[in-house]
């Protein structure tokens, strides 16, 4: 079957789908879109958070074609929607575009890779507080984390811990991922 | 497999009478995990996201109408005080992301004696709302909707519309234990709602039953020792050996097997924890209600 | 120029920034928070097919046939292999020995082996076409423990072994057995007071690193193969595909895709070799993705253990003997069983001086999943065992259990029961004092002025207490964990370091074959350069085949051997730069000949300070590159009747205190808080230091309340292979961590460093255990602790 939905600000179209691929399938494999994560397809992780509608869910457990029509926003999308939601529609959009995506070859990386690069204040905050090692689950954590601050500009510890209840981490304990979004609520806060 | 994506809940009756092995989807919760891991290939899939009217809910003046798709994170925002003992249960679901998407239809539908809606709809009382093309609607006491092991009392043309869950009328309490503590699915549950209207107690026990189910000995105990010793009335508190004997009624009513979540023996023990310590929060908070009554009187 | 191993110091770039010290960003950061760094199971290629692996449904039984004819006519499939279809003559893999076939052949050894591989155009095609082949099985008895593996009539789960343990072990199902014996326990038993028996159990614990095996075989040319795949060493796993495929090892190519953790989990080889068969086979590429369910049987776990150990302590509370015997359970296939023998019975005595002492350790095989690698490798359930020990000591001597650890702590010069002197700081005693000294986290921590906020309870979301039946628990326990590879292993790095001036600056690239699994080793890399070449740019180039091999990242040891790769190559790249200076710029200013010369900021300078000039002109039009291996100081095999021999090349130590809190009732558990103490001799990288003893103790905490994979003892199948029901902690069961760092230099180091990857996973398993044992009066002498051992409803 064939699917249309906006992914990031841009209409994108799957053919042959099968009807059984998930979302989160076609993102990754159709789309070129491999940043949303694939650890359990099960729900049980957290990995492929998207927001759908707005609403963060499993990506891995929407079922492709219940995504027609509607709109998607991935981790390689989140700065921008960071930036619209701060300055409102004149921004522009950018994303990913499939040939980006798929132009992947082992580069190095070196004090400039990505520089320049800009990056949503949940992003920069992961960074800076450490909260990256293998940085699978980190996707995922950042879209529910933007989700949070969206809602709550001042989460307290144990509204931070709820709302990333469904984000497994395997490699930090977590410790320096609840830094990352205290760092982050306290830099929206003063406004930086 | 086919991909069926009615616009409206006529065209979604009207797809499952004529293809009634397509497997309804909506939250996906099930279903998905279900494909992804190669345990089932249905013939077809009957999105139900694109119907409207499953995400409302109506507040009636005895029920709440509440729509087979409304979100779990909606019913905990929204419906905290009509139907609070199912709000704690959603608040228990999987994860905030589950929350977002799955409903009470789709915990009907798959009718696991784990799923967490389950005991909390038992406790308050509720009716299930289904509809066919050919027959129309019918409302199935919530006692009669559980009929086996993942099996519930849905004809192959009928589809979930609905859920009227009784108001609360009382306090109401919901308790699961999982080994983690939080994104878990229940070793075993409990729900219990007062009901000072009719001066009844209800009882719901989750995954410790080949079905949900309700533990009406205990039930009725309880029911006559509070008229006995009209504690509805005089706002006592229940006296330990009454909260004991409700607690060992409780487990008795537990039918549990031993699996990679729990022993039997364990579901059994825990269901008669939770039973008192429900019964204690919803009994302090009834008092707390009635002298706050009596203070304003 | 320094030779290998011998002692250092920092003589350089301390002016440049970015060096070694510094808690510095990931490079690979902006790309992992983008969604664009590219994991293993990101590969895509254009026209690629979906491999997909068809695996034994029962545990132990022949293969009466196969039938893949119905699968091969299925639309889409492009091939199907079984064990008839390899190519060579190669067709068993294995780390150490070479006895896991490819594909099964006339038998299968254990639930979810390989049996046959299909590659088709799209997943699903492949997975219905794997369906449709038709396995006939005949169930064997299935060996499932010690009893049933060395009963007289006890079926081989290999006949014929001829590796190099088969000579000494007492029965062909036991893969190793390393024993220790040094004084004299039976007579030391004699002095004691007071003697403590106890029998314990360790379940088996997943890696669950959270990005699935995975990879991509790209056909080549020149009829070779070029693989992206997630490994913890490319070079361990090319010399273990190229023979099964017949090729040449130049000509299996081999690049680091992202790695999405790795624990242990990624030593052994999962989906290599079936990707580079049907790539070739198929003359396409071929991406093959676990799914979570597959992943389960995709690679190795922990050994699940049974632990019998028996000390004794005069009533002065000094400990006067050990016994213990650790049975560890392979599974089905050898692995790093051998290897995690010599370390469960080297470390079985735990950071204390205890100088006689009676040590059995064996592996099994069994019909069991096959166990390896983890994070803490055999050190990790005698620590369980022995610490549980020492709370028993202490509370029958009426001594505090912390006093009485100190009392028996070990400390550099201590002799191990394996002969060998501990040569640098062993700061047990300190790390306990200081982990007491931390302050406690405050009572009744979920009550506030609106009420009990469950999230802080046990029980958490699922509101089962509000207070009610919870009670506090405090525990303690310390570890002692190898680093690096023992026992004789040839344990080497190798760094290629070029320097050259691009775009008018110096710019170092640091290229070697070091898996980057999440630790950080690409941004402790950049560091070192900096440090020792006083550059700021510094290229991590991709880790691949094309230089040679770093060696595993896992026994907490890339830090220390390829870090010693970098800066020793650094090192004779700063002398060949230093040359070229002398020789363009020496007659301009006498220091280039006399004063020892810096590389600083980039500049040369004296080590008086003065510049003698920019490294960019020196570097004008010439470039500098160097590939050198390294190697830590040499071990030696331990003696298989005494166990005795220099086996280690350095110990790493952690301690940790829990604070609990358990509803006694219900059995369930909230960890409040888990600090640590850790000496680290030199943090290069303080932010990541940190991050790894935190990740390190939460995975600790998850085997001691929830984490094991659970196996039908009468089938030897895995019963909870999902995220469903093998629970790893979310961030609502991972407590707070404090972390208190101690760096006391290891001398024959680099920079002094320790490893420290694995310490911290040992220790924070007994400690939480402690607490609950605390908090509940039981014994528990199991791990995880389930709700089930704490209510008396097992």
């Amino acid at each position: 079957m064939r699917v249309n939905f906006t992914v990031n600000g841009r209409p994108q179209e799957a053919d042959d789908v099968w009807e059984g691929e998930s979302l989160l399938y076609v993102l990754r494999e159709r789309l070129g879109l491999p940043g949303s994560k694939n650890a359990c397809e099960q729900g049980e992780c957290g990995s492929c958070t998207v927001r759908l509608d707005g609403v963060p869910v499993c990506s891995c457990l929407v079922a492709a074609g219940q995504a027609e029509g509607r709109e998607v926003v991935t981790v390689e999308g989140l700065a921008d929607f960071a930036k619209q939601r701060t300055c409102g529609d004149s921004c522009g959009t950018a994303g990913t575009s499939l040939d980006e995506a798929r132009q992947w070859a082992a580069k190095g990386t070196d004090s400039q890779t990505g520089e320049g690069t800009e990056l949503s204040p949940i992003q920069q905050a992961f960074i800076d507080a450490g909260a990256v090692q293998c940085g699978f689950c980190t996707p995922g954590l950042l879209v529910a984390s933007d989700e949070l601050l969206e809602r709550n500009s001042n989460p307290s510890d144990a509204d931070i811990r709820e709302a990333l209840s469904g984000n497994l981490c395997r490699c930090t304990g977590y410790e320096k991922i609840m830094d990352a979004v205290r760092l982050a609520a306290a830099r929206q806060s003063e406004g930086v | 497999m086919d991909f069926l994506r009615p616009a409206s809940w006529e065209e979604a009756l009207a797809a499952k009478a004529e293809h009634p092995t397509a497997v309804p989807i909506a939250g996906g919760t099930d279903v998905m995990v279900e494909i992804n891991f190669d345990h089932r290939r249905p013939e077809y899939l009957l999105d139900l996201n694109r119907v409207g009217d499953l995400y409302e809910w109506e507040v009636g003046e005895e029920t709440v109408r509440l729509g087979a798709s409304v979100p779990y994170t909606r019913i905990m925002e929204n419906l905290r005080a009509e139907l609070p003992g199912l709000a704690l249960a959603s608040h228990t679901v999987a994860s905030p992301q589950i929350r977002n998407r799955g409903g009470v239809g789709g915990n009907l539908g798959t009718a696991s004696p784990a799923g967490d809606a389950h005991p909390a709809l038992l406790a308050a009382g509720a009716e299930v709302e289904v509809e066919s093309a050919a027959r129309g609607t019918r409302l199935i006491p919530i006692d009669d909707f559980y009929t086996g092991v993942k099996r519930n009392a849905l004809q192959p043309d009928e589809l979930i519309r609905a859920v009227h869950v009784a108001k609360a009328d009382g306090p109401q309490q919901y308790s699961k234990v999982g080994t983690r503590n939080a994104m878990v699915i229940a070793v075993c549950a409990f729900g219990l709602a007062l009901h000072p209207g009719t001066r009844t107690v209800r009882t719901g026990i989750g995954s410790a039953a080949p079905t949900p189910v309700r533990a009406r000995a205990a039930e009725e105990f309880l029911n006559a020792a509070l008229e006995e010793g009209g504690f509805w009335d005089n706002g006592k508190i229940i006296t330990p050996s009454v909260a004991k004997q409700f607690a060992d009624l409780c487990s008795a009513a537990c039918n549990p097997i031993d699996d990679v979540r729990g022993t039997a023996s364990y579901r059994r023990h825990a269901v008669g924890v939770m039973a008192r310590r429900t019964l204690t929060w919803t009994w302090e908070s009834y008092r707390g209600t009635r002298r706050a009554s009596e203070g304003a009187a | 120029m320094p030779t290998n191993g011998a002692p250092t110091k920092i003589t350089q770039g301390s002016q440049t920034k970015g060096g070694i010290g510094e808690s510095t960003l990931r490079p690979d950061g902006t790309l992992k928070v983008t969604g664009e760094f590219a994991y293993s199971s990101d590969m895509w290629h254009e026209d690629m097919l979906w491999g997909q692996i068809l695996r034994s449904t029962v545990a132990h039984a022949e293969i009466v046939s196969i039938d893949t004819s119905e699968a091969l006519a299925t639309a889409g499939v492009y091939a199907v292999m079984t064990y008839d279809d390899l190519p060579t003559e190669v067709k068993n893999y294995g780390l150490e020995i070479q006895d896991t076939p490819v594909l099964a052949h006339g038998k299968v050894r254990h639930h979810g082996e390989p049996v046959a591989i299909v590659a088709a155009d799209h997943p699903e095609t492949a997975r219905r076409a794997a369906a449709k082949i038709k396995v006939e099985y005949k169930e064997l008895p299935v060996i499932t423990d010690e009893a049933s593996a060395t009963a007289p009539d006890a079926i081989l789960v290999h006949e014929g072994r001829d590796d190099h343990h088969a000579g000494h072990v007492p029965h062909p199902n036991i893969v190793h057995r390393q024993p220790i014996v040094r004084g004299d326990a039976d007579e030391a038993a004699r002095r004691a007071d007071v003697i403590v028996k106890g029998d314990y159990t360790f379940g088996m614990q997943d890696q669950a690193f959270l990005g699935p095996e995975s990879g991509l075989a790209v056909p080549e040319e020149d009829g070779g193969v070029h693989l992206y795949i997630a490994t913890q060493w490319l070079h361990s796993d090319l010399r273990q595909i190229a023979p099964v495929l017949g090729l040449p090892e130049e000509k299996v190519r081999m690049t680091l895709a992202g790695v999405g953790g790795a624990f242990g989990g990624r030593e052994d080889l999962s989906m290599q070799i079936h990707a580079c068969l049907l790539a070739l086979r198929t003359g396409k590429p071929v991406k093959i993705v676990y799914n979570r369910f597959e992943s389960f049987f995709g690679h190795v776990h922990r050994h699940p253990a049974k632990l019998h150990y028996e000390h004794g302590a005069t009533k002065d509370g000094k400990l006067t003997h050990m016994k213990c015997r650790i049975v560890l359970d392979g599974g089905a296939y050898a692995s790093a069983s051998p290897a995690v023998v010599g370390n469960a019975s080297s470390l079985s005595v735990g950071p204390y001086v205890i100088d006689d002492v009676d040590i059995e350790a064996i592996a099994l095989y069994t019909n069991n999943p096959p166990c390896g690698a983890m994070r803490g490798f055999g050190a990790v359930q005698a620590c369980f065992a022995y610490e549980a020990q020492m709370d028993k000591l202490a509370e029958k001597l009426g001594m505090d259990p912390v006093e009485f650890r100190r009392l028996n702590a070990m400390e550099q010069g201590t002799i191990m029961p394996t002969g060998q002197p501990v040569d640098s700081p062993a700061p047990v005693a300190e790390l306990l004092r200081r982990i007491k000294a931390m302050p406690m986290p405050p009572e009744r921590q979920w009550e506030s002025s609106e009420g009990s906020d469950v999230r802080q309870l046990p029980g958490g979301l699922s509101n089962t207490t509000h207070g009610e039946g919870v009670v506090r628990g405090v525990g303690y326990a310390v570890g002692i964990k190898n680093v690096g590879f023992s026992e004789g292993f040839d344990d080497y790095s190798t760094a290629r370091v070029r320097m050259e001036v691009v775009g008018g600056e110096p710019v170092a690239t640091v290229h070697t074959a070091m898996a980057e699994v999440g630790q950080g080793g690409v941004t402790v890399h950049a560091q070192i350069a900096r440090t020792e070449l006083g550059v700021t740019q510094v290229t991590i180039h991709p880790a691949d085949t094309q230089v040679g091999s770093a060696g595993s990242t896992s026994a907490s040891r890339q830090t220390y051997v390829t870090g010693g790769a970098v800066k020793n190559a650094c090192e004779v790249v700063r002398e060949k730069v230093l040359e070229i200076g002398r020789r363009k710029f020496g007659s301009y200013h006498p220091a280039w000949a006399t004063a020892e010369l810096l590389l600083e900021g980039g500049k040369v300078v004296t080590d008086g300070g003065e510049v003698l000039g920019d490294l960019a002109d020196v570097l004008e039009g010439e470039a500098v590159e160097v590939e050198e291996e390294w190697r830590h100081r040499p071990t030696e095999p331990f003696d298989l009747r005494t166990g005795q021999g220099n086996g280690h090349v350095q110990y790493s130590f952690a301690a940790h205190r829990a604070v609990v809190e358990v509803d006694t009732e219900l059995g369930l558990v909230k960890v409040v808080e888990l600090a640590c103490a850790q000496d680290v001799g030199k943090a290069l990288n303080p932010l990541s230091v940190v991050g790894q003893i935190q990740g390190g103790t939460t995975q600790g905490l998850g085997v001691a309340v929830m984490e094991e994979i659970i196996v039908d003892p009468k089938t030897a199948k895995v019963r909870n292979p999902s995220f469903t029901d093998y629970l790893i902690p979310t961030i609502l069961d991972t407590p707070t961590i404090p972390v208190d760092v101690l760096e006391l230099a290891d001398e024959h180091a680099p920079y002094g460093l320790r490893g420290i990857g694995e310490a911290p996973t040992l220790s924070s398993t007994p400690a939480v255990l402690a607490a609950i044992r605390n908090a509940t009066g039981l014994e528990l002498n199991r791990t995880p602790v389930r709700p089930e051992h704490l209510t008396g409803t097992a």
